[in-house]
């Protein structure tokens, strides 16, 4: 078997959580596989990086290069083409970093690229199974993936659970002299952050979320009636963002805000992982959506098989009937 | 300003139960409605708006069948200048690199100052985009979220975590990946429809494209499915059952006893 490279997303002198997932998925592809971390980036920040990373990878391969201080996908990727053997299994998680990166390295390695991989099934000689998740992620797909000329996955944050071992003493190899002057046709800019919006949903401890089930701008009321009866705010998973029908700030998901409420009602929302990602210390979740196959259903604690539009208004008239005959 | 854009048909699951046929090798297809890839209709709109403000022409481009020049005419109606459809049989059962390789022979024989793609299709791929841009040696943006025309650069954003955004400036030519929510599609009506309904969409072929057919489909893909199956259920939420008010009882009851409810 290839040996197996792990690329570590890093930010402000610390590993991302992934670095660990990569680590356990490595065995997955091969129990006896010692893979390597690589790390690029610049200064006190990547050695504080890949100082932290000898507790969990036997070798740390590190790319210093000032060019790589922020890291841009076509610098990065020339400078993996440097260093990285043809025939390697590169590991990347499947974030906006990755899917800038990882299809491009591939072809320039002509490698086998499979995306958004979210198991591993083991090796066949140098076939790898996998398994990945189509439409939605209503039916999954094992996919044979030939990695005799190498390969680069991308895989699934939150899919492989990192292995408690006993500490690594790892070694770090400097592979910055390896690497050439490096110059892209994009180039990094600034960074702007997200505006707060109007209403801070991550305060909030019950949020009615609604998705592309609520069907029309006007039928955000019935949300907002729901909510202002609980005490609670309207967050929202994607579509509706993409629609216009709330803000940006309203987003629950990787791309938009991390929520950490008590009870999360998830209001004709089908589920995805982008979205799923944003729900942070466990909340009691009470899924509502008419197709009784949402992936929603898996990972909620209460399930509704209803129409919303129909279910919330009703809902609220309960609640507040309820309110006032305590009050 | 030439833009291309490459667009596919795919099923359209956001209210559709998908259900496996029975030998487990596809899932149900004959109750589907097709349409266009929703990031790809976003890119088609973002593209008619640059050639609206800076002059040019917008080409929409998909590897597929002939069922696939309805998405192309559907695209044409909201003002695209050509569609072109990439097809042979030896693309059937092509990897992203097979995709990616067909689109690259038809660029090359064109001239495209900028290529659009959706970010992603319904399989999550998000592939495509990034490996043409390799092959082609043009910079690429993934998850682009806007685009300002700047001479001859362009000024992208693209969609990072927590809703922030990375501004970059690219050169020309250059492939970006669109995101949703970039701008509102405009609307096509049947009118707009028969209106394009006779325009003629050229087909392109392996030999026309001079792709040497033993690099794509079936023959050339790493990468292939090999079955789908139905996903190992979590623990699975507990279903509330009965009329619609025994459950409205029952959740207030569990909202209750969770704090949610005082």
């Amino acid at each position: 078997m290839a040996r197996i490279f792990a690329y570590i997303v890093h930010k402000g002198g610390i590993a991302d959580d992934s670095a660990a997932e990569l680590a356990a998925a490595a065995k997955k592809i091969d129990a006896a596989a010692s893979p390597v971390a690589v790390v690029t980036g610049w200064g006190a920040e990547l050695d504080a990086v890949c100082e932290t990373l000898c507790g969990s990878y036997a070798e740390i391969w590190k790319v210093a290069n000032q060019a790589l201080v922020y890291p841009n996908a076509e610098l990065v990727r020339k400078a993996l083409l440097s260093v990285l053997p043809n025939d390697g299994i590169v590991l990347v998680p499947h974030a906006h970093f990755g899917i800038d990166l990882s299809p491009g390295l591939a072809i320039k390695m002509n490698s086998a690229f499979v995306s958004d991989v979210l198991g591993i099934d083991g090796a066949e000689g140098s076939n790898l199974k996998l398994v990945r998740q189509e439409f939605g992620g209503q039916v999954s797909a094992h996919v044979r993936c030939d990695a005799s000329s190498g390969a680069v996955l991308n895989l699934r944050p939150g899919a492989f659970n990192p292995q408690e071992g006993a500490p690594i003493n790892g070694v770090i190899v400097d592979k910055s002299a390896e690497v050439g002057a490096l110059t892209a046709g994009r180039r990094y800019l600034e960074t702007v952050v997200a505006e707060a919006g109007d209403v801070d949903i991550t305060k909030h401890a019950v949020l009615v979320s609604v998705g592309r089930g609520i069907q029309e701008k006007d039928n955000i009321a019935i949300a907002e009636e729901l909510a202002d009866t609980l005490g609670a705010a309207v967050s929202c998973s994607r579509p509706v963002v993409d629609a216009k029908w709330l803000p940006k700030s309203r987003q629950v998901g990787s791309s938009g805000k991390t929520v950490k409420p008590k009870i999360y009602m998830a209001c004709g929302i089908s589920g995805s992982f982008q979205h799923l990602a944003g729900l942070k210390g466990s909340p009691f979740i009470v899924a509502i959506n008419k197709n009784p196959k949402a992936p929603i259903f898996q990972v909620a604690d209460i399930g509704i098989v209803d129409d919303i539009l129909e279910f919330l208004p009703e809902l609220t008239s309960r609640v507040r009937e309820m309110k006032q005959v305590s009050a | 300003m030439e833009i291309l854009v490459c667009v596919r048909r795919v099923p359209d699951t956001s209210e559709n139960e998908i259900q496996l046929n029975p030998a487990g090798n596809d899932i149900e297809r004959d109750d589907l409605v097709y349409s266009i890839n929703e990031p790809d209709n976003y890119a088609v709109e973002e593209a008619l708006q640059m050639v609206a403000k800076a002059g040019g022409n917008v080409t929409v481009v998909t590897v597929g069948s002939d069922d696939d020049e309805e998405v192309l005419r559907r695209e044409m109606a909201m003002g695209a200048n050509h569609g072109v459809l990439l097809s042979d049989e030896a693309f059937d059962g092509s990897d992203g690199k097979g995709i990616a390789t067909v689109l690259k022979a038809f660029v090359q024989k064109g001239h495209y100052d900028l290529i659009l793609t959706g970010v992603q299709a319904e399989d999550g791929g998000a592939q495509v985009g990034g490996m043409l841009a390799a092959m082609l040696d043009y910079p690429f943006a993934s998850l682009v979220n806007s685009i300002v025309v700047d001479g001859g650069k362009l000024k992208v954003s693209r969609e990072i975590e927590g809703g922030n955004k990375e501004m970059n400036e690219i050169d020309l030519p250059c492939v970006l990946s669109i995101q949703t929510g970039i701008n509102e599609p405009r609307y096509v009506g049947m009118r707009g429809i028969r209106q394009v309904a006779s325009v003629k969409v050229p087909t392109f072929g392996a030999s026309d494209l001079g792709v040497d057919a033993s690099a794509v489909g079936d023959a050339g893909a790493k990468v292939k499915r090999m079955d789908y199956f139905m996903p190992a259920l979590g623990k699975g939420a507990e279903m509330l059952q009965g009329d619609r008010q025994e459950v409205i009882a029952k959740l207030i009851e569990l909202m209750k006893a969770k704090g949610g409810l005082n």
